[in-house]
């Protein structure tokens, strides 16, 4: 037995440079942080101007200089991105990312727990850091998304993520808020096949469920004693009523989007954000005058009509934004986040213009929740969330070549790339004694 | 105008005179300022400087970028059913009997430059209907005018995932991809004994012999093993993809086309040498498991190993921008202007056997052309204006938001539909499902 012992070990110790070989075969590619200095870039701070050729320095996870005369210090690794340009790192404003991996396969989505009534439900619980869309996302240059509990009437609580961390606390960028679907008169696909009749039914019922946990959570809010109760679902409302917690309000259709206005002036909640907000064209001055500031999107939608033109929910952030709208995007996805920059895009292209469509997954995504003073532009002092790309990061041809997520400069890397750098000239190629596939001509 | 033409089944043919554009050929690399010359819906004329024959109309694209109609080899719309799934095998039902030339999903696709769709059976069985090869000449209440005329037939088959499953939830084969490869080998050999039952009633006609019995859905499987109806193939793992190349070596039959095809990136040498093609998503990945191991470099993946490849949309949604789906092969992979723009012209054409009159602009070819501000590739670019046959069906400058033909008397308050992008795909709609939750899950 010993001797078994000794030869099992003796074998593990003969592996061991072997092991070693492997990983540096593997290219294990870690992210690391130091002193950075990030010199020659065209940088766009988004808050303060475009600098033509300019310097940031990155330590301690924060952006210490930026401009166009920036002492270099001695100690800090420089990187030439001349031809470069270096932009603050975009941010979805909703998305399930960290909570589904996999569509349909109930097991790996995380993003809908049980019951119409259940805002304690956290997001950051069930982010998975090791989500494999994680890395497929960050590399375009996406560093924050909103990542939210989705289904019900209250599903939970929603968090800003940053894309890089090894658990949730590690990625969690610094906002929460409260997910409610407000009592919508809309169709999805899933209730195509209501009536009328049924559709209105449930949109009460909805309401009522609605009206029911706000009017006990302003009560509870009321109370002052330190008495220990068990009520979760309604103490987890507390912090809206006292106006300590943003509440995110799904709203689409636009008799809902007023709806809602009116239900919220009512309740007199004052951090409040629409999100959706599909059909926020044909609304937007009131929208504008109620200082509801919007996350919409997708961009790349479907008109909600089929009398619609076709181009309105491309159109739709233009509309709201020249109406004074605050407006932020998101891409409502989860495995292709990646797309952000092109949602960007197409809002761009159909009225909102680059700069405000650059705004709108930036600084104002930022703003909105709740996180600009660390992030959503490159300014000192901010967290280092910055990529760097081969120039505008909204045309479909631009790459991304580095990445730098809380100041830890991240390696370019995801399956996705792996599996491009295997396949591409795969080896073996192809066998033709072995290929299986012979034809015979006729 | 068109309305009315179009609407009594005649296919109009229209004349235009494109000036001064950039001229985007694909077979023949791009033109500055160049005019194409569309007569009765055939180009006639490509070059510098054509007069304008009386009676035509010009189009001033100076500064614009001209095209070749956009050719999605996956659609379902326009679409009124998708799948008859009551059989694993269901070679005998066509798309050509469920076109709806009033889904207002036609004239988006025209706003997206889009020409030609290839209007696809599910996936839900192994061996689906045949597909429907269209031009979107919108404005018809005649599905008949919406017909690709002289288009080769084509037909849907379907590995992996959504066949066993429909297998499982029924208890019958296939519940796995043996089952799935069983069945499409005992199909062709069960056709071949038609064949040969067939081949000898009409050897030897006497009056005393009866015929055989008639069985179109046999007849079909004869006719793809005969090359005349080209199969198109809803897979997604490598090892399907292959399997399906050693099926149709063993029964000689030459042209196959995979869709959606995942990762085929993965047996590239094997489609190449095979002379398969594939049709892609440019990134849509992870909505089940057999999409988990994707990769968005697909395209770039295939193209470089030699094989023809096309991107399509399967989404009323994709469909209006698959310019732009085609651009992300330049960031993933690094495709020239001319390979990403092959993508959603020539080579779609090619796979759908119609490349002889559409996917290029080339003197001969049909008058199919998108015209866009920007260069198509770019993410800024608009589509502008959309001819099919040389008759505009598109025209930014002239584009009324309600496009409806059809408005339904029922329903006093129009819906209002929320997207979402994971209801997208309607390859399972339709499909025989235990229930209603599981109809919506999966549908890819």
């Amino acid at each position: 037995m010993r001797k078994l012992k000794a030869s099992l070990i003796a074998c593990l110790l003969a592996l061991v440079p072997l092991l070693t070989l492997a990983q540096e075969d593997d290219q294990v590619m870690k992210a690391r942080s130091g002193k950075f200095a990030l010199t020659n870039a065209k940088i766009y701070t988004v808050t303060n101007g475009v600098i033509e050729n300019g310097t940031i320095i990155i330590s301690d996870g924060i952006i210490q200089a930026v401009g166009a005369n920036v002492d270099i210090p001695a100690d800090a690794e420089v990187f030439d991105y001349k031809g470069k340009e270096i932009y603050p790192g975009m941010i979805d404003g909703g998305t399930t990312l960290g909570l589904a991996e996999i569509g349909s396969i109930s097991e790996a989505n995380d993003f809908r727990e049980f019951g119409e009534l259940t805002p304690q439900m956290q997001a950051l619980t069930a982010v998975n850091p090791n989500s494999v869309s994680i890395p497929v996302t960050r590399v375009s240059g996406v560093t924050t998304v909103w990542t939210m509990p989705r289904g019900g009437v209250l599903p939970g609580t929603a968090a800003s993520i940053n894309l890089f961390g090894y658990t949730p606390d590690q990625m969690f960028a610094g906002s929460k808020g409260v997910v409610m679907n407000f009592p919508s008169t809309a169709s999805g696909r899933r209730f195509r096949r209501l009536s009328a009749e049924e559709k209105e039914k449930r949109r009460k019922k909805a309401l009522k469920t609605v009206n029911d946990a706000w009017d006990k959570a302003e009560l509870y809010a009321k109370l002052d004693t330190d008495e220990v109760r068990n009520y979760p679902e309604i103490e987890a409302l507390v912090p809206v009523v006292k106006n300590e917690l943003m509440l995110f309000i799904e709203v689409n259709a636009a008799k809902d989007i007023v709806s809602a206005i009116e239900w919220i002036q009512d309740r007199g909640y004052e951090k409040v954000v629409f999100t959706g907000v599909s059909e926020g064209w044909r609304v937007a001055d009131k929208i504008a005058e109620a200082g509801i500031p919007v996350i919409t999107g997708p961009v790349q939608a479907i008109p909600t009509r089929q009398s619609d033109n076709y181009n309105s929910a491309y159109a739709n952030p233009g509309v709201m934004s020249e109406a004074g709208v605050k407006v932020a995007l998101r891409t409502m996805d989860s495995e292709n986040v990646r797309n952000l920059p092109y949602h960007a895009g197409f809002a761009a292209a159909y009225g909102m213009g680059r700069e405000e469509a650059l705004k709108a997954i930036t600084i104002n995504a930022a703003e909105i929740l709740g996180v600009s003073d660390q992030i959503g532009s490159i300014e000192v002092g901010k967290k280092a969330n910055i990529f760097v790309s081969t120039g505008d990061p909204f045309e479909t041809s631009t790459k991304i070549t580095d990445l730098f997520i809380d100041g830890y400069k991240v390696p370019m890397t995801s399956r996705q790339i792996r599996l491009y750098d295997e396949f591409l000239n795969r080896t073996p190629s192809l066998d033709k004694k072995k290929s299986g596939i012979d034809i015979k001509k006729k | 105008m068109v309305l009315c033409t179009l609407a009594y089944g005649q296919v109009q043919k229209g004349d235009v005179l494109i000036k001064n554009g950039t001229v985007i050929t694909i077979t023949n690399g791009t033109l500055e300022n160049t005019d194409v010359l569309v007569r009765d819906g055939k180009i006639t004329r490509i070059g510098k400087g054509l007069r304008t024959p009386r009676g035509v109309e010009e189009v001033d694209a100076t500064g614009k970028f001209v095209m070749p109609g956009i050719i999605d080899a996956h659609s379902h719309i326009a679409g009124s059913s998708i799948n008859e799934g009551t059989s694993q095998v269901t070679a005998e039902v066509s798309m050509e009997d469920v076109v709806n030339p009033l889904d207002v999903a036609i004239y988006r696709a025209l706003a997206g430059g889009v020409t030609s769709i290839h209007l696809m059976h599910g996936s839900a069985n192994v061996i689906g209907g045949q597909n429907e090869t269209m031009k979107l000449r919108y404005g018809t209440m005649n599905p008949d005018v919406l017909r690709f005329e002289g288009a080769p037939r084509t037909i849907k088959f379907a590995l992996g995932e959504n066949p066993t499953r429909g297998g499982r939830s029924r208890g019958i084969q296939p519940q796995s991809r043996m089952g799935v490869e069983n069945m499409i080998r005992n199909s062709f050999t069960e056709a071949i004994a038609y064949k040969k039952r067939w081949d000898a009633y009409k050897a030897n006609k006497s009056a005393r012999k009866v015929a055989p019995e008639y069985d179109l859905r046999m007849q079909t499987l004869v006719d793809i093993m005969a090359g005349e109806v080209l199969v198109h193939c809803h897979s997604y793992r490598a090892d399907e993809i292959y399997m399906l190349l050693k099926v149709f070596a063993d029964f000689n039959i030459p042209t196959l086309t995979f869709q959606h095809a995942n990762e085929a990136y993965k047996v590239a040498p094997e489609l190449a040498e095979f002379g398969a093609s594939a049709s892609v998503f440019a990134d849509w990945w992870a909505y089940k498991l057999e999409v988990y191991y994707s990769t968005a470099y697909n395209a770039a993946i295939l193209t470089k190993n030699g094989v023809l490849t096309s991107i399509n949309s399967d989404s009323g949604e994709l469909i209006r921008h698959l310019f732009h789906e085609a651009a992300k092969t330049q960031k993933y992979g690094d495709l020239s202007d001319n390979e990403a723009l092959a993508l959603i012209t020539l080579n779609p054409a090619k796979q759908l056997g119609i490349d002889k009159r559409v996917g290029s602009l080339e003197t001969g070819k049909d008058g199919d052309i998108a015209i866009f501000d920007k260069h198509p590739l770019s993410v800024y670019a608009v589509p502008q204006m959309t001819f099919v046959d040389g008759v505009k069906y598109f025209d930014i400058n002239n584009d009324k938001a309600d496009q409806r033909i059809f408005i339904n008397p029922e329903s006093s308050i129009e819906e209002v539909m929320i997207f979402d992008a994971h209801d997208q795909h309607r390859c399972m709609e339709g499909a025989n499902v235990l229930s209603l939750e599981e109809l919506f899950q999966n549908k890819k």
